[in-house]
């Protein structure tokens, strides 16, 4: 191991933070053996697979006991699995058959999801559970600890390949003091969910896997650092690095603005009205995007207008006078919903998602714009409707007129399509702000799947295409005197929040936990440095020139931010 | 052996939520309940997964059987729940 101690490796940082402890590695589910020895006596590989499974089920009733609400329903579906006994019936047909235990779950476990397949829709969800069921009485079977995220005895850094949403559903600061993923990207779920819950994480962390669980490793999340076995001298660094953040950051609470006093809102972006009572309590000057999908994933039918109206009274009451810019239901191929489910589509991201998918369910846009207004009604809220993945004139305008009819008072549109960012003079003209998704306008821009993590270089938010993209948007916003914000990942990073001032972006929406360290950024320099980095960054030749080049002009205690 | 017909009340059919209760009710029962769609082969309704496998939709008609003490008694709490929208509740 003497090739691993001590060693110091880069990823992308995209969660800013320090950690220091011991390493724990998300294992990968193993396979059954394609020379595992045939059974020969079924009744006690009987008795044995079920024993298994009844662990397997305890195990996950365990965890379902101390999870978090939202995580109890998954773990409990899957314990009852677990214990089915048409799924004991179908193994011991298997093994009856002369199949090892482990292959025979393995198959009696596929014929199932094979039928569920067929029949689609919420049924095909539920492989996923079935599947993790397999994966965990497999490792049992073959004398491996269970895959996945085990429970965490002590505070721990998580190691993985990458992070399924069902792994980090159980996640929380308390115990997960930090996490490294050897896959995933800046915009990967991974790198959200840890932004959001505050955990300093590092992507694109290749031979993260290589280091031995238990090891204890120092990681940077802001400057995507990791250090295996660290020294006291390098402990104390990264204790001195903290120290300095914490004290470049304690520079108030106040609205945004830069050195010489041109505003730059910083909002938050938020999923649920639990979120909302919890950023609403931070120095932020409201919410920057409100993603409402999590009323209507894992539905099986639509949210009614009641629930939906509860929700958002919710949401604008935790915000009071602050305003609140509510992005409509962004579903569609990737994230599809299971009571307007259009079908299977070759490239799900340039499929019929967002405001494609709610011109043809009209039903389902109304019902939610229904519920926007009487939240507005009721609370006399500053609440803005926005749409996603406008690309036309005509596509805003039918969206606007929509949204007015119902006595909403602000309209705008997300700017996440190139086509919406190079004419966004005229998109402008029929709404009143337009916010980009920089995650999704990279996509776009670059062609290049923002789930794919081999293409992180193409998905660096410091491409200068990217920035020329952001400066034709904001060139039309003011022509148009027309407000443009960001609510995309970019916002939150306090180098390029600079670059984004200096484009004339007005608001920046992030993660809660990034504002601090935007807002101290944008305290340092005064609007017209920002220009001048804006100018810098788009003169460079790649992502990460353009970032050295900003960073070379900016006030040196911006470097204690990162 | 006492068997019942019932016609699937529940809005989104015999699965999810709606198939979670009906299995953990015929598990209750102690008895080897059955349920089978008409012309169909019966199942153990205490098996989640073959319980959804079967797909009965929201007014289907499925039959239940099962045999021992109590067995009649035990089909009409099953009939039972299985004539309200478990979904809507």
């Amino acid at each position: 191991m003497s090739g691993i101690e001590n060693r110091t490796f880069h990823g992308i940082g995209v969660s800013a933070g320090t950690a220091v402890g011991p390493l724990v590695i998300v294992t990968p589910a193993p396979t059954a053996p394609a020379d595992e020895a045939a059974t020969t006596d079924a009744a006690a590989a009987s008795a044995q697979v079920r024993d298994v499974l009844e662990q397997v089920a305890s195990g996950l009733e365990a965890r379902a006991a101390t999870a978090a609400d939202h995580a109890r329903p998954i773990l409990e579906a899957g314990a009852m699995m677990a214990r089915d006994p048409g799924l004991a019936m179908g193994i011991d047909t298997q093994l009856q058959s002369g199949k090892g235990p482990a292959t025979a779950v393995t198959a009696a476990v596929e014929e199932y999801c094979a039928m569920f397949l067929s029949l689609g829709g919420y049924m095909a969800e539920r492989v996923t559970d079935l599947r993790d069921v397999r994966d965990r009485a497999v490792a049992r079977l073959l004398g491996q600890a269970e895959p996945g995220v085990p429970q965490l005895a002590v505070p721990s850094i998580l190691a993985a390949h990458d992070l399924a949403p069902a792994e980090t559903a159980t996640l929380t600061s308390d115990t997960c003091l930090g996490i490294v993923t050897a896959a995933g990207g800046p915009t990967s779920h991974t790198a959200i969910l840890a932004a959001q819950l505050g955990i300093p994480a590092v992507v694109q962390a290749v031979g993260i896997l290589d280091v031995p669980a238990g090891t204890v490793v120092a990681i940077d999340g802001g400057v995507g650092e990791i250090t295996v076995d660290p020294s006291q001298e390098e402990q104390r660094l990264l204790e001195e690095r903290k120290r300095r953040r914490a004290a470049a950051l304690a520079g108030g609470t106040g609205n945004g603005a830069t050195k010489d006093g041109y505003p730059v809102a910083l909002l938050a972006n938020i999923g649920t009205a639990d979120d909302a009572r919890k950023a609403a309590k931070q120095a932020v000057e409201g919410v920057g995007l409100f993603r409402t999908e999590f009323l209507f994933l894992d539905r099986e039918t639509m949210p009614t207008v009641e629930e939906q109206t509860k929700t958002y009274t919710e949401v604008f009451e935790a915000f009071g006078t602050r305003r609140v810019v509510v992005r409509t239901l962004d579903a569609g191929a990737d994230k599809p919903l299971k009571f307007a489910d259009l079908g299977p589509e070759e490239n799900p991201a340039l499929g019929r998602r967002g405001i494609r998918l709610g011109m043809i369910r009209t039903d389902v846009l109304d019902t939610q714009l229904e519920a926007l207004a009487a939240a507005y009604q009721a609370t006399g809220a500053d609440v803005r409707v926005m749409a996603p993945m406008i690309a036309t004139q005509a596509e805003a305008t039918w969206f606007a007129e929509r949204v007015r009819a119902l006595g909403l008072p602000k309209v705008g549109v997300m700017i996440e399509v190139p086509a919406a960012a190079i004419r966004s003079r005229g998109i402008l003209y029929h709404v009143d702000f337009a916010s980009l998704g920089t995650n999704d306008l990279q996509q776009y821009t670059m062609a290049a799947d923002r789930m794919q993590g081999e293409l992180a270089d193409l998905l660096n938010p410091w491409e200068p295409a990217l920035l020329d993209v952001v400066a034709l948007a904001c060139e039309g916003g003011a022509a148009m005197g027309k407000p443009i914000g960001v609510c995309g990942e970019a916002g939150g990073d306090p180098v390029l929040a600079l670059v984004l001032a200096g484009l004339g972006v007005s608001s920046l929406s992030m993660a809660p936990g990034k504002v601090p360290a935007v807002r101290t950024a944008l305290s340092l320099h005064t609007r017209e440095q920002c220009q001048q980095m804006a100018a810098a960054a788009r003169a460079s030749a790649s992502g990460p020139e353009a970032r050295a080049a900003v960073l070379a002009m900016a006030d040196p205690v911006l470097t204690d931010l990162l | 052996m006492p068997s019942r017909t019932v016609a699937i009340a529940s809005s989104v059919g015999l699965h999810a939520r709606p198939a979670s209760l009906f299995v953990q009710a015929a598990t209750a029962t102690g008895l080897p309940v059955t349920i089978a769609k008409e012309g169909g082969n019966p199942v153990d309704a205490r098996s989640i997964l073959m319980v959804m496998a079967l797909g009965a939709k929201n007014g289907e008609v499925v039959t239940l059987s099962a045999d021992g003490d109590g067995a009649d008694a035990a089909l009409d709490s099953l009939v039972a729940l299985l004539s309200r929208d478990l979904d809507a509740e």
